[in-house]
């Protein structure tokens, strides 16, 4: 392909690239050549990727017709600063845990399983990204199924060494197949009255038929399915288990990703679909994202503080932390809404980061490990471990990390829109998660009791497992110190949405 | 006894394996004038291998459509449909884009769709049968009197560890 032809197609070739390799990797016979197509796939889509945000930061989107078929007949993917910026983000994501994934994932998986796990990956790798470009409603739910499965094929290769991740994922394709059904339940009810799929022509269309049932119906369908792929309390059962018991290096994609692209969704629906009926989605944002969201934050933190295993220690605060970016979606300002995507990022570099860590510690320690086993480990692998903490000081929103920048804009937004109880409960809420990454800190510098000089020797760091944790460590801290480019983009993001689609 | 051996079976097993066939690649050729296409026709040709191997036994059926045969069938034909698509941007036109597949845009398309339709039986007759010999397999392998116990046989054919029906 010629550049031109390349540059005409990007918004494709993001998606086309890693859905493509994916059957190329299933007939790969070598395990170490099908993670070569998956870096290959992750990288392209990310190249693509760097191109689109660049394409965008005029503030205009464009799009592009899938078979020539204009819309609203065929399918359209949208590249605006929304997409742009989520598309960004899963893709450098997904690239970072696909480095990591050669080192830990055959560690955590049964033997043998390695070469065509990558074949899932990318699978889920393109799906998302194609959940997130695309224009057309129905088309959504298309790709939204195929990230489901195939993470659900991710989540279930931790049965190779832990057979639970069999239940977390049955748990996960049942529980997300109804999110979906939901979904295209609503979709249906929409397409009855408007007789379109295509979000842009549905946003014109929905206002001249606003005031009846079906519509409030299909969009409280769409809603419900949507909270549930975002793991939105209360219907984030799913993903503690999911996260926990699933390999690490699939717990980093998922959660740096997985999610991403559903709140993404939310967002679209909420503020681009449903644009022209603004007190619908004032009313949701109002009565049923801010009231989630807050009741989420507490309880994933609390659970977090008690919770022993470290990766479903890291799941409940995933959910906590989901509810913060609802949260700023809640706020349905143009601030509110560039807190959620400013979070989107960071979140997606702070859990991205604390799930390789501890990937790092299984790998090392050839078991899951929970707090009793990390007992002095910041001692015998302190590479690992302070990258670990820059994270996990990221969470919990220190300055000169990116979590503060997350924080700050989201209290800014809250306080524009004269919300002073909800921030100080965001505020407690980020003192309360204080305690349990603190728990973790204690256990990783203090020696396990009974423990001989002899078991606390160093543990040998593999450049492979640690360099990739580290990109995402200083990212931590670069997009902390220097927040502006992230910033930048979500805010055209949030304005471009708070604008019309 | 065994389904194999009864002369009923076997012999209507043998005289509609073919037709069953047949009829298979026409629904899957003739999808783009009438009704039919790659789906129904992948599980129409997937159904004669199923029969054959309720008939003649599991063992039989594996010899005849192998597990690698079978992920072939799978990837191959999401191949097939991506280059399809990737062929219409080597052209200078969209992703999927049929009219530039040909000097005339009508061919084109039937080019395109008739491409596209392959690609999707190919993977459809896969998947029927990758999921046929999955569950077939687990049955064979835990519910048989006297069997061993084990990993039922995966999508890629697995543990063979019975000996037919």
């Amino acid at each position: 392909m010629t550049i031109v032809q390349v540059i005409a197609n990007l918004p494709a070739l993001v998606v086309v690239i890693p859905l493509l390799l994916s059957p190329i990797v299933a007939l790969t016979p070598v395990a170490g050549l099908a993670w070569v197509l998956a870096v290959l796939g992750t990288g392209g889509a990310l190249f693509c990727a760097v191109l689109l945000q660049g394409a965008v930061t005029g503030g205009a989107g464009f799009s592009y017709f899938l078979g020539n078929w204009p819309p609203p007949w065929g399918i359209e993917f949208v590249v605006d600063p929304v997409s742009a910026f989520t598309v960004l983000v899963m893709a450098a994501l997904a690239f970072v845990a696909t480095l990591f994934a050669r080192g830990a994932l055959p560690a955590e998986i049964a033997e043998g399983d390695a070469g065509k796990a990558y074949s899932a990956w990318l699978l889920a790798c393109g799906g998302l990204s194609g959940l997130v470009l695309t224009g057309d409603a129905f088309n959504l739910f298309v790709f939204l199924e195929i990230s489901a499965l195939s993470s659900v094929i991710l989540i279930a290769l931790g049965a190779g060494r832990d057979r639970r991740a069999l239940i977390a994922g049955y748990n996960y394709l049942i529980i997300g197949a109804v999110g979906a059904t939901f979904y295209v339940i609503g979709v249906g009810f929409i397409y009855a009255v408007t007789g379109s799929l295509n979000m842009a022509d549905l946003a014109v269309r929905i206002p001249e038929v606003a005031e009846t049932n079906v519509v409030r119906i299909g969009f409280g369908f769409m809603m419900a399915g949507l909270l549930v792929k975002a793991a939105i309390f209360p219907v984030h059962v799913w993903l503690p288990a999911a996260y926990a018991f699933a390999p690490s290096a699939v717990s980093a994609l998922l959660a740096a990703i997985a999610t991403k692209a559903s709140l993404y969704i939310i967002a679209r629906v909420m503020f681009g679909v449903f644009a022209g009926v603004p007190d619908l989605a004032a009313f949701t944002a109002e009565f049923i994202l801010i009231p989630l969201a807050l009741a989420g934050i507490f309880l994933g933190t609390i659970l977090a503080i008690y919770e022993n295993d470290i990766k479903k220690l890291l799941a409940f605060s995933s959910v906590a932390q989901i509810g913060y970016i609802a949260l700023g979606f809640g706020v349905a300002t143009t601030a509110g809404l560039a807190a959620g995507f400013v979070h989107i990022g960071n979140h997606a570099l702070i859990k991205g980061g604390l799930f390789l860590a501890v990937g790092c510690y299984a790998v090392a320690l050839g078991r899951r490990v929970n707090l009793g086993q990390m007992a002095g480990l910041g001692r015998r692998m302190p590479i690992t471990t302070t990258a670990f903490l820059i994270c996990g000081l990221s969470l919990i929103g220190l300055p000169l990390t990116a979590g503060f920048i997350s924080k700050l804009y989201l209290v800014r937004a809250l306080l524009e829109a004269e919300m002073i109880m909800v921030m100080l409960l965001v505020m407690g809420s980020s003192a309360l998660s204080v305690v349990y990454l603190w728990k973790i800190v204690e256990v990783l510098w203090t020696p396990g009791e009974g423990e001989t000089p002899v078991r606390q020797a160093p543990v040998r760091e593999t450049p492979a497992l640690y360099l990739p944790l580290w990109i995402i460590a200083i990212a931590n801290i670069w997009f902390g110190v220097a927040p502006a480019p992230l910033v930048d983009a979500a805010t055209r993001a949030a304005m471009y949405l708070t604008g019309g689609m | 006894m065994a389904m194999r051996d009864n002369p009923i079976l076997r012999v209507t097993a043998k005289i509609l394996f073919a037709p069953i066939i047949v009829f298979g690649l026409y629904v899957q050729f003739h999808g783009d004038y009438g009704p039919g296409g790659g789906f129904q026709a992948g599980v129409i040709i997937a159904a004669a291998f199923i029969l054959h191997a309720l008939i003649f036994g599991l063992e039989a059926g594996r010899r005849l459509v192998p597990g690698w045969a079978n992920l072939a069938m799978l990837a191959g034909g999401v191949i097939v449909y991506g280059a399809v698509g990737v062929a219409g941007m080597m052209l200078d036109g969209l992703f999927l884009d049929y009219n530039v597949l040909s000097y005339d845009a009508s061919k084109g398309q039937h080019y395109g769709i008739i491409l596209v339709e392959f690609g999707v039986g190919l993977t459809v007759t896969g998947v029927m049968l990758a999921l046929f010999h999955a569950f077939a397999g687990f049955a064979e392998a835990h519910y048989r009197p006297g069997a061993a116990g084990g990993a039922a046989g995966g999508a890629a054919g697995g543990a063979d560890d019975g000996e037919g029906v």
